[in-house]
């Protein structure tokens, strides 16, 4: 049934590359959301953000086990999935600003994130919503006899829907290719898991479903990567879904760019441990100084490219609201 | 008075074996259509229109789900997204109440809000339940909630050879379509032609041609108008009757120039009034741009009232052809006492045969 996730000597299977690479998508993330914490107060942002920073982990570790022709549906707080799976920067960039060069044209901001290109499906602000969508888009790809797989992303409030219940059910009925990824950081906008849950047993709820459940307690990027790496070995097989449970912590406040422990729904206090394991710094300590000077310095160049471009990209025109209220119009 | 139905071709065929046809001629065209939903595979087969699509088609292209509603919206629309083409059955339109998250918040949006990455062909095919009983939660005709939306379109043909048409169109639409059906329709016969065939969305069609007053129908009081309408034509008055067939788009314009020709507008709708199908096209034609002179106009539907189960109120609950010719007739001439047809040959058929157990 389940487990913590033990994976201790994951680190030591993957090559320099590998810790390279998901080393740079993790600061990546940090860096862009860092970038739009900065940029917040001079307005130019025109969407509300919901951010990743503390979280970074999770999508990064089930997105670098995945193909790029493998399909994600993130949540609103979406950015880390986004750009774990490769969602474009610019066109990231400029949906926040709200520009006609944004991803959806500036029309669905960062709620909204959606690139296609790399199976990156669209992220919605409703809790919940996009389970069933990527179980849809799941049995699409069974019905086509592929082996492409799906991972639907949602916090630990998104568990508490009838829809997930549903999802679940229908997976584990159909043996359908979808990893189900619970981000549980412990609060439902500000409120927390004992005023929700009347036991902790998330992972034990789901296994009765028939589908293997397992939970990562501290947010290790490299143990994360290892049990989506079993998961979705096991979906290719054909073998039905899996659930992981990661719990992780949300450094900022539910939406917008600050701290909020001066709030008093959260002590302070309940961070430190989470600073103290900070995957981003864990991981540059395992790289060659002048690889990780040269890696970071390639983030800043795509990070001021990402903004200048959303800056100098014009608003959409007028017409613009009309576009796409139905397909092909 | 003359019936503007396309001339007779191919063979009188039921509503629900019309449907089942369409479906069945697009899932031979289209390996990427399913459909699915509660009870679509039993013995039942959703008053027959999905018999003999699983014996066809198989059970991956055509099969029951869980009762999830919820997820199985979910289901159709990222199955959508990912290319196939769902059709997913209800077998009453009230259980698209489950569904609404989705619907309106996914199916609708998602081309919109995704900047147009991505579209929704799917068809949501529901029942007005109407009748012998069926009460408050079998009975309710939603179809106006989903006018209200943006993204969504609605369609509700009222016989058979529309129904077919509809449902063709439906399935190669990119777009999410609601389809709006009435129990009381699917035994209801028409001349329904063998080959495929869409019937446009956006386009009215004129039944009964007439001066006096323009009467729109929807869904199932469309033959009930029509029958209204023969029994006002033996006092003389000859209204006009329109089946918008779809409601979203609406074909707004024949309705404004049939209205500003007659001078009256009766709209009448398997629903309640309120902020319904029957506000919509009322309001409609009377702001159009070119509408100048005064149109009288009325609305009927359902009484304000939850539908009641006993047969001696739900009589009253409903319109039928009487009331519909008593109300058409007080809008053409007002100075007269008010007109109550004959109450035998207000009767349509499928009213006379509507009984029980069901």
């Amino acid at each position: 049934m389940t487990h913590a996730a033990d994976a201790n000597a994951a680190a030591s299977d993957l090559g320099a590359a590998d810790i390279e690479r998901i080393y740079r998508s993790l600061r990546l993330i940090r860096r862009v959301e860092e970038e739009i914490v900065h940029l917040y107060p001079s307005d130019r942002i025109k969407s509300p953000v919901h951010l990743s920073i503390g979280q970074e982990a999770v999508a990064v570790g089930i997105c670098d086990a995945l193909r790029p022709d493998d399909v994600i549906a993130p949540t609103y707080r979406g950015h880390a999935g986004y750009l774990a799976k490769g969602g474009s920067l610019g066109g990231m960039m400029a949906e926040l600003y709200g520009k006609s060069t944004g991803v959806a044209g500036g029309k669905g901001g960062s709620m909204h994130l959606i690139d296609m290109s790399c199976n990156v499906l669209g992220a919605s602000a409703v809790v919940g919503t996009t389970i069933p969508v990527a179980l849809g888009y799941a049995f699409a790809l069974k019905s086509t006899k592929t082996d492409r797989v799906v991972v639907a992303f949602f916090g630990d409030g998104a568990t508490e829907e009838g829809v997930f219940a549903e999802s679940l059910n229908f997976a584990a009925l159909r043996k359908l290719p979808i990893l189900f990824v619970c981000e549980n950081n412990f609060y439902a906008i500000h409120a927390p898991l004992n005023r929700r849950w009347a036991t902790e047993k998330l992972c034990e709820r789901v296994a009765t479903y028939d589908i293997p459940a397992y939970r990562c307690d501290d947010g290790d990027v490299l143990k994360l990567r290892s049990l989506a790496i079993g998961a979705i070995a096991r979906l290719r097989r054909g073998a039905g879904p899996v659930f992981i449970e990661c719990r992780t912590y949300r450094w900022r406040e539910h939406v917008g760019p600050n701290t909020d422990f001066g709030a008093g729904y959260r002590p302070a206090a309940e961070m430190e441990p989470w600073l103290k394991k900070d995957e981003v710094m864990r991981l540059a300590a395992l790289i060659a100084p002048e690889r990780r000077v040269a890696i970071d310095a390639g983030i800043e160049q795509d990070i001021a490219e990402a903004v200048r471009f959303a800056e100098l990209s014009p608003f959409p025109m007028a017409e613009a609201l009309y576009a796409n209220v139905f397909a092909g119009a | 008075m003359q019936m503007s139905l396309p001339a007779p071709e191919g063979r009188l065929l039921t509503y629900a074996d019309a449907l089942r046809e369409a479906v069945a001629q697009e899932m031979r065209l289209d390996p990427r259509v399913f459909l699915f939903g509660l009870d679509v595979d039993d013995h039942k087969a959703i008053q027959g229109s999905t018999r003999g699509l699983l014996e066809e088609f198989g059970a991956e292209r055509v099969f029951g789900t869980p009762l999830s509603e919820d997820a199985m919206t979910g289901l159709a629309i990222g199955a959508a997204i990912a290319g196939m083409r769902p059709i997913h059955v209800h077998i009453r339109m009230d259980f698209l109440l489950l569904c609404m998250n989705q619907l309106i918040n996914v199916a609708a949006k998602a081309s919109y809000m995704y900047g147009g990455q991505v579209r929704v062909p799917l068809v949501v095919r529901s029942m007005i339940g109407k009748s012998w009983g069926q009460g408050a939660q079998h009975s309710q005709g939603l179809h106006a909630m989903f006018m209200h939306v943006p993204g969504l379109k609605v369609v509700a043909p009222s016989n058979a050879h529309d129904a077919k048409g509809c449902m063709i169109a439906a399935i190669r639409d990119d777009n999410p379509v609601i389809f709006v059906e009435h129990r009381l329709l699917y035994h209801t016969t028409a001349f329904v032609p063998a080959h495929s065939y869409e019937v446009a969305f956006g386009k009215a069609r004129l039944c009964m041609r007439g001066d006096d007053l323009t009467i729109v129908g929807i869904s199932s009081m469309l033959p009930e108008c029509l029958r209204a309408g023969q029994m006002l034509a033996d006092i003389g008055i000859f209204p006009e009757v329109i089946d918008p067939i779809s409601l979203a788009p609406l074909d707004i314009a024949t309705m404004v120039k049939s209205a500003q020709r007659t001078g009256r507008l009766l709209v009448v709708d398997s629903a309640w009034t309120s902020c319904g199908a029957s506000a919509e096209i009322v309001a409609r034609v009377v702001e159009a741009e070119d509408t100048s002179a005064a149109i009288a106009v009325r609305r009927m539907g359902y009484a304000p009232t939850t539908c009641p189960t006993t047969p001696a109120l739900e009589c009253e609950f409903y319109p039928d052809p009487a009331k519909i010719a008593t109300v058409a007739h007080a809008m053409v001439r007002p100075q007269e006492p008010a007109w109550t047809p004959n109450p035998a040959r207000a009767k349509l058929p499928y009213l006379l045969k509507s009984h029980g157990p069901l």
